[in-house]
């Protein structure tokens, strides 16, 4: 009786303690750095991937028109303001001529002063002209002395002079005159093509210096993205491939361009390649100047080769490879990764073969000696 | 012979898996608290490993990058690259902020990795647990898990909002902060680029100086405007070493020639561990020689306890004749065997308390062991005053008073 209590004793502390000892062991071996890693894997299988570059630009217009006088002056009226359209050959603005008309009429009569001289100039020479004729017909019937022929022959000479200084003081004075005509022409802003006024840089009353702009216009017809790419992902770049352009301000409506060209001058401070990328249409809606860009280029398929996510990657010993899943566990293969997509999927151009079996995702850092578990989803919580 | 030990346990045994259930738990925070120590330690050291890098560039004279701010321009990569020794260099920003998603927002540390090939630069978070990793050079994130954010989620991360691509685990900083990593580039705009209104007002103080705003000089505005408007700076720059090459010499030709100031792995371990958590180690290892002192105090008060309650079956054994060791040897058992059964209740609670604190807590095999091996003994010299005081029983007491 006694014996059969404690048997009964015997065995509900031994029900007691043996889940106890089976727990420690668990979480001995099942936590820690004795527990197995948890890892996923994917087999490596031969795919065509479609590599992509994603770059970041600005809208910007191919041709823009600064539009200024050619003179220091003032401004004496703008007719447009940003926004509007203009064609080719508006008047846009006018400088202010100042005494520029004053110094035309000068000029006129200037020019109507040496026109008068050229008229002296003609009498006195068709005079002298006349004389040294005569008094050289005179000079062989002896009527007249050898002196006094050689002076007339000298005023002659003197007033040949006199007409073509006078003529060529009226060239002079008529030049002068077309060049202020011209300048007065210049005081007008006139549009050089159609287009759209960006900018108005200075008002009426302003004193403006020589080549400064007043007024800027664009093409809007010309306007595209000035893309810049990181030049380590930039491999494949060229002008005619097809874009996908997502601006900043319409997230989600993808428009679609093409490379007008790769600068041939790369940013050498900021690693970049720069590409311009047309617009097949532009937005009716003209995106503002300077708004950013999310810029995605095509590149041709690649040939079929093994393929991998990128996460299956890692760095081991200053080479890059893989973590293959083997019969004794993980080892770490070399391999040579070739395109990549934006999607994540890197070729694999050499050190795997096809239907291996490589660790893609793992509940830590794996390394030679680590013990793994295959599992089809990582059990990781929040940490 | 029988077990006295084992038959005064199965006599009350209620009583003892229950004490030692309660000492198991006094047992278990011991653990935890070890485990803190552990995880601020392991934090550090995820920080380092996850770096990938053997050597760290840093602003001269400073402890950068985790435990100083350090700050040197972004092309000081390429000459570096071009040391001897030197395996593969990058460009790495580290920024700890509020990240946003929505409504609520999570601290985490932001890190600007320079792009590349995966697993070709140093800096890239070393594995992932979901996803992949970046693959564009602007507005894709990877995050860490503790974070809470999921595959596809929107980050705002000052002026740009990202998409998390990829998801790891144990990617931390120094101090737990889960770390959000995205490219270098937009890590740099945002440590500098401030909000709009910043900007504005920035541009209005150079509008309102008359040396950058000169009437005869067109152009010079927009030049000085465009100048303060861009960030050629970077916090470290990540140093791989090729395989044969000496670290420290490394280090030396970098220090000597490019002027700057570079840590090896150990020294980066001694400021880790050494400067930054200091004080706070310091701090859970006062806890934890407290809690040591307080468990052994109880342990030994629970044995003396249970013998007391005894003490007159032990007069009895006296009695008839029982041997001073063999109740020496009961007592002893008994205590040993309630350590044990503390250590493993100590050992489960922690091991399945430790997930959900809300820092790391890394539960140690060694630290197990130490822990196995110091409450033995605390059991055992606790017994010895039981002992004492089961010896000195008046074998009268059994039949008296």
């Amino acid at each position: 009786m006694l014996a059969s209590k404690m048997q009964l004793r015997r065995l509900i502390l031994f029900a007691a303690l043996f889940p106890l000892v089976l727990l420690f062991f668990y979480v001995v071996l099942r936590s820690g750095p004795l527990a197995p890693v948890e890892v996923t894997a994917v087999p490596v299988s031969t795919q065509v991937i479609q590599p992509a570059l994603f770059g970041v630009g600005t809208v910007e217009a191919r041709y823009s028109y600064q539009v200024g006088p050619t003179a220091a002056g003032r401004i004496k009226q703008l007719q447009v303001q940003v926004g509007d359209r203009v064609k080719a050959g508006q008047l846009l603005g006018e400088m202010d001529p100042v005494d520029l008309n004053d110094r035309l009429q000068a000029q006129q009569a200037a020019i109507k002063r040496a026109e008068a001289n050229v008229q002296d100039a003609e009498a006195r020479q068709r005079y002298a002209h006349a004389q040294a004729k005569r008094y050289g017909e005179l000079l062989p019937l002896k009527a007249t002395s050898e002196e006094i022929v050689s002076a007339k022959r000298q005023e002659l000479q003197t007033a040949d002079a006199a007409l073509v200084a006078a003529r060529e003081e009226r060239s002079r004075l008529t030049s002068e005159y077309t060049g202020l005509c011209s300048q007065q022409g210049n005081l007008r802003l006139v549009a050089p093509v159609a287009g759209l006024v960006t900018l108005r840089g200075a008002e009426p009353g302003t004193t403006v210096v020589a080549g400064q702009t007043v007024v800027e216009l664009i093409d809007p017809a010309s306007v595209w993205i000035n893309t810049r790419f990181d030049q380590i992902a930039a491999n494949g770049l060229k002008a005619g491939l097809p874009a996908r352009i997502e601006l900043r301000s319409r997230k989600g409506t993808l428009l679609s361009g093409t490379i007008a060209r790769i600068e041939p001058k790369a940013d050498s401070i900021t690693e970049e390649v720069l590409a311009k990328v047309l617009f097949a249409r532009v937005p009716e809606n003209l995106p503002p100047l300077g708004e950013l860009a999310e810029v995605t280029v095509d590149l041709p398929p690649a040939a079929a080769t093994l393929v991998l996510p990128n996460a299956a990657l890692h760095r081991l010993d200053n080479r890059t490879g893989v973590w293959r899943v083997s019969k004794a566990g993980v080892e770490f293969v070399a391999v040579k990764p070739g395109a990549t997509d934006l999607d994540g999927r890197v070729q694999i151009l050499e050190g795997l073969q096809n239907g291996d079996r490589v660790v893609l995702y793992s509940a830590k850092a794996l390394t030679r000696k680590s013990r793994i578990k295959l599992v089809e989803k990582l059990s990781v919580g929040r940490r | 012979m029988i077990s006295l030990a084992g038959r005064d346990i199965l006599h009350g045994w209620g009583k003892f898996v229950f004490t030692g259930a309660g000492l198991g738990l006094l047992l278990g925070v011991t653990l935890v608290m070890a485990g803190v120590y552990r995880g601020m330690v392991d934090d550090g050291m995820a920080l380092l490993d996850n770096s990938g890098a053997d050597l760290w560039v840093v602003q001269r004279d400073t402890l950068g990058p985790y435990a100083e701010s350090s700050s040197i321009n972004d092309d000081l990569y390429r000459g570096i690259r071009a040391m001897p020794g030197v395996a593969q260099a990058a460009n790495i920003t580290y920024l700890t902020m509020q990240v946003r998603k929505g409504q609520q927002d999570v601290r985490s540390m932001v890190v600007g990795v320079a792009s590349g090939q995966v697993g070709a630069v140093p800096g890239w978070p070393t594995y992932l647990t979901a996803g992949r990793q970046m693959t564009r050079s602007h507005y894709e994130a990877v995050a860490d898990l503790a974070t809470g954010f999921r595959i596809g989620d929107q980050l705002d991360i000052r002026r740009n909002r990202y998409t998390v691509v990829g998801l790891t685990r144990r990617m931390v900083s120094s101090s737990g902060d889960p770390m959000v990593f995205i490219p270098l580039k937009d890590a740099q705009e945002a440590q500098f680029l401030k909000d709009n209104d910043a900007i504005w007002q920035g541009r209005r103080r150079t509008e309102a100086n008359p040396t950058f705003n000169r009437p005869g000089v067109p152009g010079l505005l927009n030049a000085v405007q465009a100048s303060q408007s861009s960030n050629p700076y970077v916090n470290a720059v990540l140093v791989t070493v090729k395989n044969g090459h000496d670290p420290t010499e490394v280090a030396a030709a970098i220090r000597r020639w490019k002027r700057l100031t570079v840590y090896s792995r150990t020294q980066m371990e001694e400021i880790l561990v050494g400067k930054l958590i200091a004080t706070s180690a310091r701090q859970i290892g006062m806890f934890l020689v407290i809690l040591a002192l307080v468990s052994a105090t109880i342990v030994a008060f629970i044995i003396y306890t249970l013998t007391m309650d005894k003490i007159r079956e032990i007069a009895v054994l006296k009695l008839i004749g029982t041997r001073n060791r063999t109740i020496a040897a009961m007592i002893m058992q008994q205590s040993l065997a309630l350590g044990i059964i503390g250590f493993a209740v100590g050992k489960i609670s922690a091991t399945f308390a430790a997930p959900y604190f809300p820092k790391y807590v890394l539960l140690v095999p060694i630290d197990s062991l130490i822990g196995f091996l110091v409450v033995l003994v605390i059991c055992a010299l606790a017994s010895l005053v039981a002992i004492r005081m089961a010896l000195q029983v008046d074998p009268a007491e059994a039949i008296g008073g």
